[in-house]
């Protein structure tokens, strides 16, 4: 089913490369079991700020998870056949991208051990709840749909019927995981920053901008490394929909800019100048700024005709870089200065905590290179 | 002996049924006791703060060390990790709204009692995922800390900082433990409990009781005649962020 065979042939550099994946995932296991050993005092979270890089890193991966439904809706409602070589990369990204949001999950938890107590006492009231729901749902979707086409595809025989029903189903389920997530904060009354209804809607295009990007890189990359061809037409169509998606994002921040500024109730504001305000002492706004500039030269090269071919890479790794200072660190910590009570506490993550990101995304890369070793394997045996 | 694939089947089968079973007797039997507690008033714990009678004895932390030594609340120095069930801040950082530029700076300099609000409407017990934390229907909003998985979601969702994290192992930062009251681990949430184990043997609150100068009026917010009422019916009072409808049972007279 798995068809885990195919993971256990590959050239030196393949193995080289899982092998240093192995290593920072060891380290990160070692820094977690101190932080199990310890408690979360070892990370620079505090009263005020309560979650912090794994909370946020947690959101943005949900965000790259959910992105697949951008190659499977093409592929599977409008059946566009250039996606045919692209759309199981993405759902194997969105299963390894799920994997890692429940690693960010568990490592925040103080009390690990009790996780299945969400289980034991479920409690639709809360957002967890479903989150828990949507996100182990995609996840399973994902895994049924990415095996059995592959398998399907290794035995050159069509894929079953029901498959394109799930694919169908994982598209507006896609869209409930980020939907959910973005729940989670917009709901609480006493965090103004969060308390907006534009949150989801600007979960969901900075999901859509930066799954593809980070898919655009992955085909880059396999092109390089592995000589896999993905056609240069379903490249393309992925950056216009990273475009439009960048510059919507950018537009929804611009929204709830004017809205918060305009009307200028300090409660709403404040955030915005913790985050945004140089030269205040704050230690994320040189950062905000850095993601600011990003998107900006971003859309520039991707609006620009005669750079975004040649730049595309660049452009990729400018869109990725700056969602990510903006959602899996700046939106997250954000909400919590200054606290309800007005108080400025800052928040600057610390190595064990860095150790543990380190480890969870090394376990991200070394799921997505041995599930793609599997992909190019089946393919090559069929080319061959 | 050996279990066969049928054997297996029918007592799983069998077992299911009884839990079932059990479920649909358990509400049968349950409305007797619940039909002689209808015929009483639910009781609606609240309490009164007289910021006035306060500001008389600045500097008393008489209310603050007797609820630490009633409830084991550790005393750590890292700001960052502080363990806070009853604590003070000034009234400009408390009710910002309440303020004007032309006061004394005195008024918004004064020190607040701070604490959990008990609310009517919760935000911390609704999203909690695993109701580890829940409303009682004496208004007592109540954490169990061995239930508690640590996620932290309800400290988020408190608009009064009411809830506090052990980001680290409490115990050794207890002065004298008292054990009469169960100290916490580390990775769970904590905070004011109204002293529910006084309120269950007849006491007052800890603060109620310690305070020199009856800062805290302590009763039935249901019961028209209680006292908090009484001072509630004559004089001005303000509540913390009520715009929120949560509801809170801790109102302040200024």
């Amino acid at each position: 089913m798995l068809m885990l065979d195919k993971a256990l042939k590959g050239s030196p550099r393949y193995w080289v490369w899982l092998l240093c994946l192995l290593c920072v995932i060891a380290a990160g296991f070692c820094f977690y079991l101190r932080q199990l050993d310890l408690g979360l005092g070892i990370t620079g979270l505090s009263r005020d700020v309560s979650w912090g890089l794994y909370i946020a890193q947690f959101t943005f991966f949900v965000g790259v998870a959910a992105s697949a439904v951008m190659v499977v809706l093409p592929y599977y409602l409008h059946s566009e056949k250039q996606f045919a070589r692209i759309t199981i990369l993405g759902e194997f990204l969105a299963i390894a991208a799920v994997i890692m949001c429940i690693l960010f999950i568990f490592v925040d938890l103080g009390q690990p051990a009790r996780v299945l107590n969400i289980i034991f006492y479920p409690s639709p009231r809360s957002l967890m709840f479903w989150d828990m729901i949507s996100l182990s749902g995609y996840l399973l979707l994902n895994a049924v749909i990415a095996f059995t086409t592959l398998r399907a595809e290794r035995e050159a025989s069509p894929a079953p019927e029901w498959i394109k029903i799930l694919a169908l189903i994982s598209i507006p389920w896609a869209i409930s995981i980020h939907t959910v997530t973005a729940f989670l904060y917009s709901g609480l009354a006493g965090r103004s920053f969060w308390l907006t209804a534009i949150l989801a809607p600007r979960f969901l295009a900075s999901a859509f901008s930066s799954g593809p990007a980070l898919l655009i890189l992955l085909c880059l990359v396999l092109g390089k490394v592995a000589g896999y061809r993905v056609a240069d037409d379903a490249i393309r169509k992925l950056a216009i929909i990273m475009t439009y998606a960048m510059a919507i994002n950018v537009f929804f921040v611009l929204v709830e800019a004017f809205t918060v500024f305009y009307a200028a109730i300090p409660e709403h504001t404040e955030h915005f100048k913790y985050l945004y305000l140089l030269g205040g002492g704050h230690n994320l706004a040189p950062w905000m700024w850095v993601s600011a500039l990003c998107a900006i030269a971003a859309l520039v090269i991707l609006f620009t005709p005669a750079w975004r071919r040649a730049l595309l890479p660049v452009a990729c790794i400018l869109v990725f870089v700056s969602l990510w200072l903006e959602k899996g660190l700046g939106l997250i910590v954000g909400g919590f200065v200054p606290s309800p009570l007005g108080l400025v506490t800052h928040y600057a993550p610390t190595l064990p905590e860095w150790g543990i990101v380190a480890g969870i995304w090394a376990v991200g890369a070394f799921l997505i290179t041995v599930f793609y070793k599997i992909v190019l394997s089946v393919r090559e045996e069929l080319e061959s | 002996m050996k279990i066969t694939r049928k054997h297996f089947l029918r007592l799983s089968g069998l077992s299911l049924l009884a839990a079932g079973c059990k479920q649909a007797v358990r509400p049968a039997t349950q409305p007797v006791s619940a039909a002689g507690n209808a015929s009483q008033q639910p009781i609606h714990w609240g309490m009164v703060i007289d910021l006035g009678k306060c500001r008389e004895k600045e500097g008393c932390k008489a209310c603050i060390h007797a609820c630490n030594a009633a409830h084991n609340v550790p005393q750590i120095a890292d700001r960052a990790h502080e363990v806070k069930w009853l604590w003070t801040e000034t009234f400009g950082t408390v009710f910002p709204s309440a303020q004007n530029n032309f006061a004394p700076q005195r008024d918004a300099a004064a020190m607040v009692p701070l604490l959990c609000n008990h609310c009517a409407d919760p935000p911390c017990t609704r999203v909690c995922p695993t109701q580890a934390t829940w409303k009682r229907d004496d208004g007592i909003v109540m954490m169990d800390w061995h239930r508690c998985i640590g996620c932290r979601y309800c400290v988020a969702a408190c608009p009064y900082g009411s809830r506090s994290f052990n980001f680290e192992d409490p115990r050794p930062s207890i002065a004298s433990i008292n054990p009469d009251f169960p100290t916490r681990t580390k990775g769970v949430v904590e905070k004011c409990n109204f002293c529910e184990e006084r309120l269950a043997r007849g006491l007052k609150p800890a603060c109620v009781d310690a305070c020199p100068q009856h800062v805290f009026t302590f009763g039935d917010l249901a019961d028209t005649d209680s006292e908090p009422r009484q001072l509630l019916r004559e004089r001005f009072a303000v509540q913390r962020e009520p715009e929120l409808g949560t509801g809170p049972s801790v109102s302040y007279l200024v």
